[in-house]
């Protein structure tokens, strides 16, 4: 009976009690909204590659290999040599090799030399292969695929011709060979997105004036010349690689990075992805602590509503005293009432956040590439609703004590 | 003569904190079904005097003893506790929480009293049964308390105030908030169900019109004497 009459003192209270359910509410969707985010984008972050055994480039950290080969971020301080690179994909424990070749960009986006088999073993989100907006996989010498944030930002679309530039910010560009694009590929949420590819060949073939950065002045090597040349590459920047049994991924990545004729490095993606994680990480905690400080911003305000409504509700209070209710009824009355609120607000957080997951889901993934998984309240959500309301009676328990103070000094008789 | 079932005596009372105000009541007691009418004007202390009997407040000396135990020697929790049991509270107004029901307000002192709970039988037929003798229509119980008029929220708290048959009601000039007629059949349903109980009646009022219908007319300063510091 008291349980209901909390109730009911709540619904009579329907406007401020619906307020401050309101407000909790909404910052227990922020709250489990940005937790949402956070594993989705870890989710992602692990998804980027998969499917790649090793990853391999030239001696240097395993974040940084990481960083470039995949996130296309920074700069490889060397190459590894064609040399090398035969002698690894000729090792038996070797199923597929893919080369990748960085150095120039296009705008803002890095150029990736590579060949057809990148499409064919690029894996992302849990083993999804690479798919084609439009058009098709490069097939000429100056052909090019590019990812959908290329394609959108600077409104490309199959058949138009762009011009590679040499390095990174260089104004320097290959007039001389304009590509053509082939292909748009569909949006993955990977750095694939922000990216031209183009063969192994073409990157040869745009430096065949270069020598050491710079181009040789007054060469200018017309393209049919250059269609009849021999552009083996010199070296790649890193490979990928997929090992027949995972039982030999070790024994390989042992193998290369001891390769004996040139310092080379072999990672595992998985790993380098958790370190890199690690330190990228940080950031997503401090907003997990921000959104929590939302939450108990809200209770605080419920805290301040209870207070308020203290005055109003001494009758209401006397009452149950004279009906010999103990002061301690009284406060365990307002903690429940709290607690209630807080339990409401909880749960009608949950349900914001999952329809707001219903209608944001297609867009963020859209927008972000990033995939929100809907999948029913886990035991972590829970904990939070059960912390919400534990909360919410933890920060009523003042004005409950003010409560239990003026009913012990009314009694029955309200002095107002 | 019969039991008495409230005894005050010697009973001086101080508020704390509140230097010079201070309550004697020497000696007060009111017999087993006896009706007792209270004269005094707001000031005089009647509040006080009433929270000492219902136990919210302790005297600084003497006893107050009611249905045969001295309440003064009991802890806090037994006093709300001795005061469900044996004390039915009418208010002079806003004596019902709005948001319950009505049949909420009239059970709502068998929560806090268990003995009471049993002396009420099946309480929701106890509740029905007053709620007829009081003139309330029975569609009345589930009703939220908040829509009655004054009247029958008057009416609804000597329902709360009979059940369980208390041996004492305390009622704080419950008539003020009604006009003159409905306070005549207000008293006589009162009457009625407090002698079909057989329960004592201490009415606190400033009307001394109403004196007629009484055993018994006290004036608080009769009984009581209040000192309070020089303004």
């Amino acid at each position: 009976m008291i349980l209901r009459l909390a109730m009911a003192s709540l619904f009579a209270r329907a406007l401020t009690v619906g307020m401050t359910i309101l407000a909790i509410a909404l910052s227990v969707a922020l709250f489990l909204g940005v937790e949402k985010v956070r594993t989705g984008a870890k989710a992602s972050f692990a998804d980027t590659i998969s499917g790649t055994d090793l990853i391999v480039g030239a001696r240097s950290g395993s974040v940084q290999l990481l960083l470039y080969s995949v996130f296309r971020i920074g700069n490889a301080t060397n190459n590894v040599t064609w040399q090398s690179y035969q002698d690894i994909a000729a090792r038996p424990e070797v199923d597929w090799i893919v080369p990748i070749s960085l150095g120039d960009s296009h705008r803002q986006f890095r150029v990736m030399g590579t060949t057809t088999s990148f499409f064919e073993h690029y894996r992302y989100r849990q083993g999804r292969t690479l798919e084609m907006a439009s058009g098709v996989v490069m097939d000429d010498l100056f052909d090019a695929v590019i990812g959908a944030d290329v394609a959108e930002t600077l409104g490309y679309v199959v058949g138009d011709p762009i011009v590679v530039a040499h390095g990174l910010a260089s104004f320097t560009e290959h007039r001389d060979q304009p590509f053509r694009i082939s292909g748009v590929l569909e949006r993955t949420g990977t750095p694939v997105d922000r990216t031209v590819i183009v063969s192994m060949q073409a990157i040869e073939a745009i430096h065949v004036d270069w020598r050491s950065g710079a181009q040789i002045p007054g060469q200018s090597t017309p393209v049919d010349v250059i269609r009849g040349m021999d552009l083996q590459p010199q070296a790649v920047t890193a490979a990928l690689v997929g090992v027949k049994s995972p039982l030999q991924t070790f024994a390989l990545q042992r193998a290369i990075n001891e390769y004996p004729s040139e310092p080379l490095l072999a990672i595992l993606p998985g790993v380098a992805l958790q370190e890199l994680w690690a330190i990228v990480g940080i950031a997503e905690t401090a907003l997990l602590a921000v959104s929590a400080m939302v939450v108990v911003t809200a209770l605080i305000g419920m805290m301040a509503t209870v207070f308020s409504s203290l005055s109003e509700r001494r009758r209401e209070m006397a009452i149950f005293r004279a009906m010999g209710a103990r002061p301690v009824t009284v406060f365990a009355l307002l903690v429940l009432e709290a607690a209630l609120m807080a339990a409401a607000g909880a749960l009608l957080g949950l349900a914001v956040l999952y329809a707001g997951l219903f209608v944001a889901q297609p867009m963020i993934d859209e927008a972000f590439g990033l995939w929100l998984p809907i999948t029913a309240p886990g035991s972590g959500e829970l904990w939070v609703l059960a912390g919400v309301t534990l909360a919410g009676a933890i920060v009523s328990v003042l004005p409950a004590l003010r409560a239990y103070k003026l009913s012990l000094a009314d009694g029955m008789m309200v002095r107002t | 003569m019969t039991q008495p079932v409230l005894t005050l005596s010697g009973v001086v009372f101080g508020w704390p904190g509140r230097a010079g105000f201070s309550l004697s009541v020497p000696e007060f007691s009111v017999t087993r079904g006896e009706r007792v009418l209270l004269l005094g004007e707001s000031g005089s202390g009647k509040s006080t005097l009433l929270s000492l009997i219902c136990g919210t407040v302790l005297p600084r000396e003497g006893t107050v003893e009611i249905a045969g135990t001295e309440i003064t020697a009991l802890s806090g929790g037994a006093r709300d506790r001795f005061r469900a049991e044996q004390i039915g509270v009418i208010f002079q107004q806003f004596n019902l929480l709005p948001f319950g029901t009505v049949a909420d307000n009239i059970l709502l002192p068998l929560r806090f009293a268990p003995a009471r709970r049993g002396r009420a039988g099946n309480a929701r037929q106890a509740a029905t049964a007053l709620c007829h003798a009081l003139g309330l229509p029975e569609t009345v119980l589930q009703t939220r308390a908040g829509t009655l008029s004054v009247g029958q929220q008057q009416r609804v708290a000597v329902a709360r105030a009979l059940i369980g048959q208390p041996p004492l009601i305390i009622a704080d000039e419950p008539t003020s908030a009604l006009d003159a007629d409905s306070q005549a059949a207000f008293l006589d349903l009162l009457f009625d169900q407090a002698e079909a109980q057989g329960t004592s009646l201490l009415m606190v009022s400033h009307d001394a019109r109403l004196g007629a219908r009484f055993d018994r007319v006290v004036q608080i300063g009769d009984i009581a004497r209040t000192e309070r510091p020089d303004p």
